[in-house]
């Protein structure tokens, strides 16, 4: 394997994926390395791009007027970065912002999208993958939703 | 004088007993954290045995803490005597009492009765990997163990600590943290629910910290103090790591009130928290957790 593959191969995210496949991938892809401050993407951008960090912190923003740009979730080491390339309108819903030097592997969305629909394979195991990822992001956020941390009065 | 003697460790030894104590310092944490430093008045003798009651305690364990005139809160001991020389109890103003407290200044009084309690297995991790995981004032009654754990550091094998916090404004021990984090061999994480616009750290729940983290699962003992949500979670994340139920230690909260397990204020299921806890390993508990009718 060359080293974009074996980056592939040993990021979690595609932890098992045949060699086939992930050799079809390292073609739409490249390790970049981002510093802190670099603007990944905007929000209501095309999403044509799928992230993948090795190592590092990015942070989802948000901007709410009144309250300025805000922290949503940081995406880290071992984790994924954008849904979107996937899921029509294929916008990017948040903004992306490196805040700690970062390297990851970037893969064309578009052509992956395309793959994916060419070889069924490969999409269904994309889409597992992806609703896996999903799913645990969706469980963080219902706990920060519920605000474990926040004061509840007590009688003493 | 024989006579004096006599009543004074008759009343030391009733747990129901208050020790008078004074507050030697008061340190606000947050907005509404603050940790109290407090040491014994009195005789000699009750000085003595009260530092020496307190001297004895364990990790894990609580102090009830009383205002005169308010009432009794349980607080878990955030520092021993051991540590700098003063008993510390670090807490939240959620209530009246704990309100109250926060209103002492130096040199106030205020009784203590303690401390009471099953303590954090330090004992049971030597030669294993530790881990820690806390959420918001949860790292309050880890802090103990956190200062046994490092001042007996080639007893025990990796240590990390993952702390979840509702925003950076909401950290508590930051300076410490900062100091632990610089201790070799430990690893410290910190997330919050809530990120700012200075805060470069991580946004995100404490159990996403869970997979990251470098530990030996078959090897390790893990505490856990924190909500009961935050608890659950985080027990679910370790057991998906491979880590056994009888491993995993969680300290309980509820309505304590006499301490010793007269009243049974603090029931959970068949277990009294104040004397059968607060520290249980997960397997004791797990058939009660997420019970709604408990």
């Amino acid at each position: 394997m060359k080293n974009l593959e074996l980056a592939i191969a040993k990021h979690p995210f595609f932890d098992d994926l045949p060699e086939e496949d992930i050799r079809s991938i390292a073609g739409e892809a490249n390790v970049v390395n981002f510093k802190d401050g670099d603007v990944l993407f905007k929000e209501g951008e095309d999403a044509d791009k799928f992230y993948l960090i090795i190592k590092g912190k990015v942070a989802l923003e948000t901007y709410t007027p009144g309250r300025g740009v805000i922290n949503i979730q940081t995406v880290e080491d071992g984790e994924m970065l954008g849904w979107s390339w996937l899921v029509a309108p294929y916008k990017y819903r948040f903004a992306a912002k490196v805040i700690t030097k970062t390297e990851m592997i970037v893969i064309n969305g578009t052509q992956l999208r395309a793959e994916c629909e060419k070889k069924p394979v490969l999409g269904y195991e994309m889409m597992k993958r992806m609703v896996r990822a999903i799913a645990f992001r969706l469980e963080q956020t219902r706990l920060m939703l519920m605000d474990v941390y926040g004061k509840r009065p007590k009688k003493n | 004088m024989e006579d004096t003697i006599y009543n004074t460790e008759t009343i030391v030894a009733d747990p129901m007993v208050p020790t008078l104590y004074r507050v030697e310092s008061y340190v606000k944490e947050t907005s509404d954290t603050f940790t109290l430093a407090i040491s014994p008045t009195g005789s000699a003798l009750e000085v003595k045995t009260a530092n020496q009651k307190q001297l004895d305690a364990a990790p894990g364990q609580f102090n009830m803490l009383y205002v005169f005139g308010m009432g009794e809160v349980p607080i878990s001991i955030s520092a021993s005597p051991a540590v700098g020389g003063l008993l510390t109890h670090t807490t939240r103003d959620v209530g009246s009492v704990t309100k109250a407290l926060s209103a002492l200044k130096v040199g106030d009084m205020l009784g203590v009765r303690g401390p009471f309690g099953t303590p954090w297995p330090v004992e049971r991790a030597i030669g294993k990997d530790v881990v820690l995981v806390a959420g918001g004032i949860g790292l309050a009654p880890l802090r103990p163990v956190i200062h046994e754990l490092l001042a007996r550091r080639a007893d025990f094998g990796r240590l990390v600590v993952l702390y979840g916090s509702r925003s950076p404004a909401d950290i508590i021990f930051k300076n410490e943290l900062k100091k632990w984090k610089a201790q070799p061999g430990v690893i410290v994480y910190m997330t919050v629910d809530r990120g700012s616009s200075s805060w470069h750290g991580s946004v995100g729940v404490v159990t996403r910290l869970i997979p990251k983290i470098r530990f030996d699962p078959a090897n390790a003992i893990v505490m856990i103090c924190g909500p009961e949500i935050m608890m659950q979670y985080t027990v679910d994340a370790l057991k998906q790591r491979g880590v056994s139920g009888d491993d995993i230690y969680v300290s309980m909260e509820r309505n304590m009130k006499c301490a010793v397990g007269f009243c049974g204020h603090c029931q959970f299921g068949e277990h009294f928290i104040c004397k059968d806890g607060p520290v249980f390993t997960y397997d004791q508990l797990s058939s009660l957790f997420k019970k709604p009718e408990i």
